[in-house]
């Protein structure tokens, strides 16, 4: 832990924010990143001071894309928010209406079918892997290297949307989960397309790895930048591959078993010094465990029925009570917490977004570094604005 | 060495990019408006409304319950009742939609509409280029433009539609049996108080005797009596198009024929593997 390459010592008190005094040279300047800089995948502004090219404020603005979207929840049916969800992280529709999901079923006490539950392991962790592919690609336009890298990212991740779409109906809106169980059945042919996927998917990695794992320019920029310490990480509730690249073991797959998660054998990647490369390491390895859980669920998926006969679509009425039901999205700790009255739409509906407590931590690890590696920075949390703004 | 990590990632795109001229699946894009991937069967874009037969108009399976109005998520759908009312598909007279209008600037393709609606009425399309000028008309669609027939249907999403006939169908042969049922046991009833009821049906069956002058078709005309309940149970995969919209229509011969040949064609099959044996 002592080889942060951080510069500035006054970094050091974590806890208090730190002072940065202009050497007398010349002006501070204030620079408006956004709200449509092309490292930003959303409408996301950064309001920088710089003092030369090193960072010495940064105050995240954003919101310029909410909808309402927990207001919204709260004025229509359960059934009517699932789709809403869909549009938080677009990147990971599945995983969001598996989180909203277990909401309302520990809500109302529903229990899910087997077949189903091993459908939603899959599918989650396809949409792991697809979005952390797709996250190193950013990452790494972000760097510099234009196109390629997210092209070969993108170029797998469109095999998966491929298998959404063929079972749901959507590449990305999938809108697939419901309470007690899975709208449609896979079909048997769903199942040997997507066994071929997953036996591809280490080819994928492997190549990923060996293109870019050794390469200097990457290390150069990497290592070292972008430090965040894991006392400020669990003090700041930072969650999901973020979390874990600063050694801090936390993945509620494992600490939760939500699902049927006990039933699989994985490792949970932790990286060590908490940096932009440590970051895309661990995401990096959480895709070769996934393939792994992807490899087990698929070997055992038991046959029967996908959706319990005895869950309620149409006149959907929980009883009075509050529950909140977490998962591990592929960026981080996803929560939905509800409070019914017993009318058919929540009386209080709370979205724990990722990507928003995630990005709370932005200013500390951008603080002392060059202007250039801010984007970088940025780019290795890993957000969609989507789900920051809702 | 320095540089040895860029070289060997170098390698890999060069791999690549050669490789794209000698192998087909590192070739992933296709020159969309001239090349289209096949849609997969599942997939979803705008709703459309089914209707049976050829008229639009007549065979629309909405009933205006306004269910899909009422769970529609963003509120794009906008139904208006009829006065007067038109047969369904097992012919009980129904309201039919007076306007049903789908505003799909707004619609947000959830499917939501198809899993509440209880009549099969209303389904997803898979039709994307729907680009116009027309910002505000043109992206409302009326229920003319949003009727597709039920044939369409088959052709988009194959087995669902056939799911969803053969389940229409069952019903479809409840009813009716049901519809059955209540009518022998009103004979039967009738037959214990027989003075009242005799005289009236003969005077039924009466009138079809004379228009078909011929003997023969004294037993057609029986079995035109029987024809609907018989009719479904013949082409069941095949929910009647044209029967169901104006209730119980008198079967032409050609429906007739029609149901008889899958069973004159199993007949034959048999005599025709047989045949070699001997």
């Amino acid at each position: 832990m002592s080889s942060f390459g951080i510069k500035n010592e006054k970094l050091a008190g974590w806890n208090r924010p730190p002072v940065f005094e202009s050497d007398g040279e010349g002006e501070l300047l204030e620079v408006a990143m956004g709200p449509h800089h092309p490292s930003t995948h959303g409408v996301f502004r950064m309001d920088v001071v710089l003092d030369g090219e090193r960072v010495i404020k940064l105050k995240p603005v954003f919101g310029y894309l909410h909808r309402n979207h927990e207001q919204l929840g709260q004025t229509q049916s359960y059934l009517a928010n699932m789709p809403y969800t869909d549009r938080l992280d677009y990147f990971c529709s599945l995983t969001n209406n598996w989180a909203y999901a277990l909401a309302v079923e520990k809500l109302v006490g529903q229990e899910v079918p087997e077949r189903a539950e091993y459908l939603r392991v899959i599918l989650a962790e396809l949409t792991r892997v697809q979005n952390h592919a797709s996250t190193i690609g950013f990452l790494l336009q972000e760097m510099g290297a234009s196109g390629t890298p997210l092209m070969y990212a993108f170029r797998e991740r469109e095999k998966i949307l491929d298998l959404f779409e063929s079972l749901t109906g959507s590449r990305m809106m999938c809108n697939y989960m419901r309470f007690g169980g899975c709208r449609v059945d896979a079909s048997p042919a769903w199942i040997e397309a997507t066994r071929k996927v997953v036996a591809g998917l280490p080819a994928f990695v492997d190549e990923f790895e060996r293109f870019l794992m050794t390469n200097e320019i990457l290390m150069a920029r990497c290592q070292g930048i972008g430090v965040l310490r894991p006392d400020l990480a669990v003090n700041s509730g930072i969650s999901g591959p973020m979390l874990r690249a600063s050694g801090v073991n936390y993945d509620i797959r494992k600490v939760d078993h939500y699902g049927i998660y006990d039933r699989f054998k994985f490792r949970v990647p932790l990286g060590d010094h908490g940096d932009i490369y440590d970051r895309y390491m661990v995401r990096m390895l959480e895709m070769r465990e996934s393939i792994s859980i992807l490899n087990q669920a698929l070997k055992d998926l038991p046959a029967g029925p996908v959706m319990d006969p005895k869950a309620k679509i149409r006149n959907f009425r929980p009883k009075a009570g509050e529950s909140y039901g977490r998962i591990e999205a592929p960026k981080g700790e996803l929560g939905f917490y509800l409070i019914s009255d017993g009318s058919p739409n929540p009386y209080r509906y709370r979205v724990r977004p990722p990507s928003f407590i995630n990005l709370t931590v932005l200013e500390d690890m951008c603080l002392g570094s060059n202007v250039a590696d801010v984007v970088l920075i940025f780019g290795s949390v890993d957000i969609v604005l989507g789900e920051v703004d809702r | 060495m320095l540089g040895d990590g860029i070289l060997k990632g170098l390698a890999e795109t060069a791999k690549n990019f050669a490789g794209s001229f000698v192998s087909k699946e590192r070739m992933t894009t296709v020159e969309y408006p001239e090349e289209r991937l096949p849609l997969p069967e599942a997939a979803r874009n705008f709703p459309f409304l089914v209707y049976d037969g050829d008229d639009w108009e007549k065979g629309l399976r909405c009933v205006a319950c306004q269910i899909c109005e009422k769970e529609c998520p963003p509120k794009c759908i906008y139904i208006e009742k009829s006065k007067d009312k038109k047969p369904d598909y097992v012919g009980k007279p129904q309201i039919y939609p007076a306007k049903f209008d789908i505003d799909i600037s707004v619609c947000m393709s959830c499917q939501i509409c198809v899993e509440v609606c209880p009549f099969e009425a209303i389904k997803m399309n898979t039709e994307f280029e729907l680009a116009t000028d027309d910002r505000f008309g043109g992206l409302l669609l009326d229920r003319k433009q949003l009727a597709r027939s039920n044939e369409y249907y088959h052709e988009i999403h194959p087995t669902e539609a056939s799911e969803v006939d053969a389940r229409l169908a069952e019903e479809k042969a409840k009813v009716e049996a049901k519809a059955k049922a209540a009518a022998e046991a009103a004979a039967a009833k009738a037959a214990a108080a027989p003075s009242a009821n005799t005289p009236a049906s003969a005077a039924v069956a009466k009138p079809q005797a004379p228009v078909e002058a011929k003997p023969a078709t004294a037993g057609k005309a029986a079995e035109i009596a029987k024809a609907p309940a018989m009719a479904t149970a013949a082409s069941e995969p095949k929910p009647v198009p044209g029967t169901g919209t104006d209730g119980p229509a008198p079967l032409t011969a050609e429906d007739q024929k029609n149901a008889e040949t899958p069973a004159k064609a199993n007949a034959r099959e048999p005599k025709a593997q047989g045949e070699p044996k001997e």
